[in-house]
């Protein structure tokens, strides 16, 4: 046994295993998931209280369509990364404003449905079910609205060129929030309206 | 860091006092920013206290309202917990964990700051709720009460929101500091404990705070839309409240006892001149604790009406937690065992934890078993345990932590002789308020009531009296932590000997920390192993293990 050593003047790298910004985003995602637990199981328990017959005023195609423009703009996406990872700027700075209108139309889509349906008398105090649907829908539309912000931060970013091959960070840890909001869409698709 | 790039009203280190009021990334700028901040809100929520044990010192109603009173222990408990202890906390590992490991940052310093700073509108919320009135079913907010409870209770609700971000943001911070930071040569198993015990901290509040945010927002929603999630006339489920949030709440208590078991491992080992008893045990039961603690939760609720079935699976887990924690005791008694010990404030602190905390302990092993809970549910036993393991236990841990690292952050030694006068206060002070509530809770007094059956009017003015001095022996500890920044002695860099990182860079330390990143070849706790003489000796021979 020798004593705690700490010498200066040496460096070495430090051993690291995933990017800090990369890492931190997978913790936080972590939190995500328990904040859509926690909704999700209070959905499912308003779910269990209500009528069999409590979502027959929610549109399902509609919301099926919407679920597709999700996951093409998770695609897009994946193609941006892609793109920059081969140095391709204009291709990121194409995929990423895709991302954009896709995600602005799944918002705008989801708006509309909303205010549809409150005209309809689907209000958030009529019923557990439409409380808990509100609830669940709002936080993850919320989320999406936060992804469309970071777009707006990382556009221009891509326009004036400073993300490159090198250095693209930003584009991936985007990716993992919106890939994040897009599965946990499909979640909700499926124990809001088709379950 | 590659972000040297700030913008205008980002600065970075303290060159003036003007600089802690800025938004300032330098980890040990908001250490002291959070610790300031928390221990304000600890007088704050302390005061609360003691109006409370005044209204309680006679039987019938003397000063306050039922509501008024309930008001008052509402916003204590949610101050005392969400204000000061998990701040408190995370303001010495803001200041210390970057130190101690070799980095010269956190992982995300601007992430860091905007933590500190959002805790400010939280803070001012709460403050607000309370003048506005309403939040008076208690920091745990029980639906339906809290769904009927004026409107300072949503203003509550929406305050925690903004006080659970800055935690979890803190907290995710600490993580990727901790396994990403560290210096060269530092594996897991040569990290200081504190820095294991933050780990385990961060971890509780990755996986719990936000399943209080998910309640919390529901309460707000269904205060304010209707929905009716907690509302049985809606069809909503009370007990999904009470699940949700004990389920964060219970994990919550290890987010607030943690970080001291961690302090209390750096605290004992340097006064008694030992290496670290047990060390991987240590650092691997507070995984064991993070892991089992969310598996206990319900036994909050065995008198809630849940499956009579379901208490007995939730007695056991509660039962077998103690075992990690019984594992942390036995190593600390070992590593002061034969140890040259020496009393200073931060070690008498430390060795009072040790046994506040096994009191409280044990009478939580105690609640666990379902029989005496059904019996003490909603009894002063109840409050003398927890005040037994936040007290006893996290305060007590807390101003041990202080008292060691306070050279560190500003350079100057406290005073010994005012740190003794403040330690006895504390602990007598202490013991004289909590002690008798647990013979009057086992008598059946109920808490979270202005008024109380004549019989137990004696034990009440007997803890209301210990409360005054306890209240009294915050004065000399002020006096101390502030007249020492102009009246101490220059601490130097390493006033206790110690063997930790943080003690080989001068105090307070430099902007950046380290000159050059530190090589580590082993864990900081080898006292008593020739090398108790301080500077350091050159390396004779390279490291074992």
């Amino acid at each position: 046994m020798s004593e705690n050593v700490t010498v200066r003047g040496q460096s070495e790298p430090v051993g690291r295993r995933l990017d800090n910004r990369k890492l931190g985003m997978w913790i936080f995602l972590a939190t995500e998931v328990m904040l859509f637990s926690s909704l999700i199981g209070a959905f499912l328990q308003a779910k269990a209280h209500s009528p069999a017959t409590a979502n027959d005023a929610l549109n399902i195609p509609v919301a099926a369509i919407n679920t597709f423009v999700l996951i093409v703009s998770s695609t897009a996406v994946v193609m941006a990364l892609s793109s920059i990872e081969d140095g391709n700027k204009t291709g990121l700075r194409n995929f990423l404003i895709l991302t954009l209108l896709l995600g602005a139309t799944f918002l705008s889509i989801q708006i509309i449905e909303f205010a549809h349906l409150l005209r309809e008398g689907f209000t958030p105090s009529g019923s557990l079910f439409a409380g808990a649907f509100y609830t669940v829908t709002g936080f993850h539309g919320f989320h999406v609205f936060i992804g469309l912000l970071i777009l707006l931060w990382l556009i221009p970013q891509a326009i004036k060129g400073r993300l490159t091959s090198a250095e693209h960070m930003r584009v991936e840890v985007f990716g993992l929030y919106w890939h994040f909001v897009d599965v946990v869409w499909i979640v909700l698709f499926t124990i809001i309206y088709l379950l | 860091m590659t972000d040297t790039q700030h913008r205008a009203f980002i600065r970075h280190g303290a060159t003036s006092w003007r600089d802690y009021f800025t938004f300032n990334t330098d980890h040990k700028v908001i250490g002291v920013q959070y610790l300031v901040t928390s221990f304000a809100f600890f007088l704050f929520g302390g005061v609360l206290a003691e109006l409370i044990r005044a209204e309680l010192a006679q039987p019938g109603t003397q000063f306050v309202s039922g509501s008024q009173y309930n008001q008052l222990f509402t916003i204590h408990g949610t101050v005392m917990i969400f204000l000061w202890i998990i701040p408190g906390f995370a303001g010495l590992a803001n200041y210390v964990i970057p130190l101690m490991i070799g980095a010269n940052d956190m992982a995300f310093p601007k992430l860091n700051a905007f933590a500190f700073w959002l805790l400010i509108p939280g803070a001012a919320l709460l403050l607000l709720s309370f003048a506005v009135g309403g939040a008076e079913s208690g920091w745990t907010a029980y639906a339906p009460l809290s769904l009927q409870t004026p409107v300072g209770q949503t203003i509550w609700a929406i305050s925690l929101q903004f006080i659970g971000f800055s935690t979890i943001f803190g907290a995710l911070n600490f993580l990727v500091t901790i396994f990403n930071m560290r210096a060269p040569g530092m594996t897991l198993m040569r990290m200081p404990l504190f820095a294991w015990s933050m780990v385990a901290t961060s971890i509780i509040i990755i996986l719990g705070t936000p399943v209080l945010s998910g309640a919390l927002a529901m309460l707000a929603i269904e205060r304010i839309l209707h929905t009716g999630f907690y509302a049985p006339s809606a069809g909503g489920d009370p007990l999904m409240w009470q699940n949700l949030f004990w389920f964060y709440s219970h994990p919550a208590v290890y987010i607030m006892i943690l970080p001291g078991f961690g302090l209390i491992s750096e605290v004992l080992p340097v006064f008694s001149r030992k290496p670290i008893f047990g060390y991987k045990l240590i650092a691997l039961s507070s995984m064991a604790i993070a892991i089992f603690g969310f598996l206990v939760w319900a036994h909050h609720m065995f008198t809630s009406g849940m499956d009579p079935l379901l208490r007995v699976p939730f007695m056991i887990t509660s039962m077998i937690i103690a075992v990690p924690t019984g594992v942390k005791i036995f190593s600390w008694l070992a590593t002061i065992w034969g140890g040259k010990l020496r009393f200073t404030t931060s070690n008498i602190f430390a060795l009072a934890f040790i046994s506040m905390f096994v009191i409280g302990g044990l009478s939580g092993i105690f609640l666990a078993s379902v029989p005496i809970d059904i019996h003490v549910q909603d009894t002063y036993f109840v409050v003398a345990h927890l005040h037994y393991v936040l007290f006893g236990g996290s305060v007590m841990a807390m101003y041990a932590g202080l008292y060691y690292w306070y050279p560190k952050i500003t350079g100057r030694l406290m005073s010994e002789r005012l740190g003794k006068l403040h330690f006895w206060m504390t602990f007598i002070g202490f013991n004289i308020t909590f002690m008798p509530l647990h013979v009057v809770g086992l008598e059946g007094m109920p808490r979270r009531v202005a008024d109380y059956a004549p019989e137990f009017g004696r034990l009440n003015l007997v803890a209301t009296l210990g409360s005054f001095l306890l209240a009294a022996s915050t004065l000399p500890f002020l006096y101390n932590a502030i007249g020492s920044l102009v009246r101490g002695k220059a601490a130097g860099p390493n006033p206790w000997r110690a063997l930790g990182l943080e003690w080989t860079v001068s105090s307070p330390p430099p902007i950046h920390n380290f000159p050059a990143p530190p090589v580590v070849t082993r864990d900081p706790y080898g006292y008593g192993e020739r090398v108790a003489d301080y500077p350091l000796p050159a390396p004779s021979a390279p490291g074992g293990n």
